[in-house]
């Protein structure tokens, strides 16, 4: 077995050993119940629209709106998951002691970093791919609607879970357990805000706003894989829904177009170069 | 052959801290070597560099041949840190295989049970890491440092949790090694346990090697004591060569001799001689306490 085998799956058994996964599972059940019961609500209000009066499909409106939601919710969680696995992999895991009789092993410390990010990254893309997809199913039968496209989307949010998981990471390569933690979740919070800016400058027609979201995107791709996740669930509505959508929380989102998915890759490489790189050089 | 390990102008700075100044330390195959030194000398430096935790600033360290942190380097070496930690949800067993498979082992089931079983642990392979005492634990780092049959132990304050029992059952296994051909550098303060199981000492103050060799040989003669029929005499600078002399003129005053004991200073006591001298710059003239005296092996 590879060390990159043995260790990523030793760190899943202590995540299954520590009833990681049950807490996680518990309370996701517990957010689609709640989700399912807010949908099943929603679609009993939304019967008695008139279509033909506004122009508008209501359940259109409200299950993309809703299914924003659920996706937002489930970047959220999974950016948690992605960050308590990996948040003391390298600095915490020294401090307590635990990762120096690992690296005396013949194992380089870049294999031992991969194979942190392929357990962490494996378990959260699962995660979200599940929980959106329930989410979207929930949705679909409380009000017959299914987003436009369904398999990017996930593939989408699973990615920037991913991309999460390196960049936190790679900041337990530089911080310790606490302070890492709390950085990336201000990373994350301020990814989400500019992307929100850039939604409110796409209403707006503010150049400024697009220009600090587009910058923000490039810097923090996990925002851009999001809202190009958002993006997917009507990216074939059109029309006055399309409008009333676009004035929701979750209905500014922009596709980000052909280059996303390649500069992802290559910001993950880059991601991964500097941790191996500054783990080869740290004292332990 | 190669050393196991061989360390050469080994320096180490930690940003304004020289924690090593240009440290020469071998170990020979089958060769026990005892480090010694204050705390903040640069001990654990010196470990960690040879296991490739740390990296030198200047300076070679080689074990088996190989680049210290190299792979091969680390399928030479075994290693048990001052300060560690095994995962508290993992049982014995559950650690060895993990550190089997890391170290490439093919030792299987039959290598657990006889490390378990060296370190006194064999009734304690399913029990958690976390429901054992801090001795337990310590016992299981010495199994799981010896995983795949090293070439070279480090072993950082091997004993630093044991009980009397625990000390005498590791000082029993580091003597086995030696007879296997194991190299082992024992980073430890107990100088009695280092003076009874070392074939070498290497002194470390400041960063620097400040006295090395034979336990024996770093301690000096102390004076011989007689006890005979009017009380013991001491005689301080009287060597084992004298004894002969000293007792026939004894014997011919008219004294009854009960027992001769040959006087040597400790390890403890060159130990000391040596930290203070390198504190003062003093090579090893300077003492801060007068020796105390103990009998010549």
């Amino acid at each position: 077995m590879s060390p990159v085998r043995v260790i990523a799956a030793f760190a899943l058994r202590e995540s299954l050993r520590r009833r990681v996964f049950v807490v996680v599972a518990v309370l996701t059940v517990a957010f689609l119940v709640l989700y399912g019961l807010g949908v099943w609500q929603v679609y009993q209000e939304v019967g008695d629209f008139d279509v033909d009066e506004t122009g508008v499909e209501a359940e259109v409106v409200a299950g993309a709106t809703l299914l924003g939601l659920a996706m937002f919710g489930t970047l959220f969680l999974g950016t948690i998951l992605a960050v308590f696995l990996t948040l003391g992999a390298v600095r915490g895991d020294a401090e307590r002691g635990l990762l120096q009789p690992v690296l005396v092993r013949p194992v380089e410390r870049r294999t031992l970093l991969l194979a942190r990010f392929l357990g962490a990254a494996a378990v959260c893309a699962a995660y979200v791919i599940v929980v959106f997809v329930a989410a979207a199913v929930l949705t679909w039968a409380a009000g017959g609607w299914w987003p436009d496209r369904i398999v990017m989307p996930a593939l989408g949010l699973a990615a920037a879970v991913a991309l999460l998981a390196a960049i936190a990471l790679t900041g337990s390569v530089f911080l310790s357990s606490t302070a890492n933690g709390i950085a990336v979740f201000m990373i994350f919070g301020a990814g989400l805000v500019a992307g929100l800016l850039g939604q409110i400058g796409e209403a707006l027609g503010s150049d400024t706003l697009d220009t600090v979201a587009d910058v923000s995107s490039w810097a923090l791709p996990f925002e851009a894989l999001y809202q190009d996740a958002l993006a997917g669930l009507t990216a074939d509505t059109r029309g006055f829904t399309r409008l009333a959508i676009s004035l929701g929380p979750f209905g500014g989102a922009q596709a980000a177009g052909f280059l996303l998915w390649p500069f992802a890759l290559a910001y993950l490489a880059a991601v991964g170069f500097v941790a191996s790189r500054a783990f080869a050089r740290r004292d332990l | 052959m190669p050393l196991a390990l061989d360390v050469a102008g080994l320096r180490k700075v930690y940003g304004p801290v020289t924690a090593l100044r240009g440290v020469d330390l071998q170990v020979q195959e089958g060769e026990l070597v005892g480090l010694l030194g204050p705390n903040g000398a640069g001990k654990s430096t010196l470990v960690k560099a040879a296991c490739g935790l740390v990296r030198p600033t200047e300076g070679r360290v080689e074990v088996a041949g190989a680049p210290a942190g190299s792979l091969a380097a680390s399928r030479a070496l075994g290693y048990l840190a001052e300060l560690f930690r095994f995962p508290d949800w993992c049982s014995a067993e559950e650690v060895l295989v993990f550190h089997q498979r890391l170290a490439g082992s093919d030792g299987g089931a039959a290598e657990r049970a006889a490390l378990l079983a060296d370190v006194g642990l064999a009734d304690a392979a399913t029990r958690a890491v976390g429901a054992m005492s801090k001795g337990m634990q310590q016992r299981l780092g010495l199994a799981q440092a010896l995983i795949g049959s090293p070439k070279l132990l480090l072993l950082d304050e091997p004993t630093s949790a044991l009980d009397p029992a625990g000390r005498r059952l590791v000082r029993a296994l580091l003597e086995r090694l030696r007879e296997r051909g194991v190299a082992v550098l024992l980073n430890s303060h107990l100088l009695t346990e280092v003076e009874q199981v070392c074939d070498r000492v290497t002194i470390i103050a400041g960063g620097a090697v400040v006295a090395a060799g034979r336990p024996a040989d770093l301690s000096k003669p102390g004076g011989v004591e007689i006890e005979t029929g009017e009380g013991v005499r001491r005689y301080d600078t009287a060597g084992r060569d004298e004894v002969p002399r000293i007792v026939a003129d004894l014997v011919a005053r008219g004294e009854a001799i009960y027992g001769v004991t040959v006087l040597r200073s400790t390890l403890e006591d060159a130990y000391l001689e040596a930290v203070a001298g390198a504190s003062t710059g003093d090579g090893a003239s300077a003492a801060t306490a007068p020796p105390e005296r103990a009998p010549a092996p």
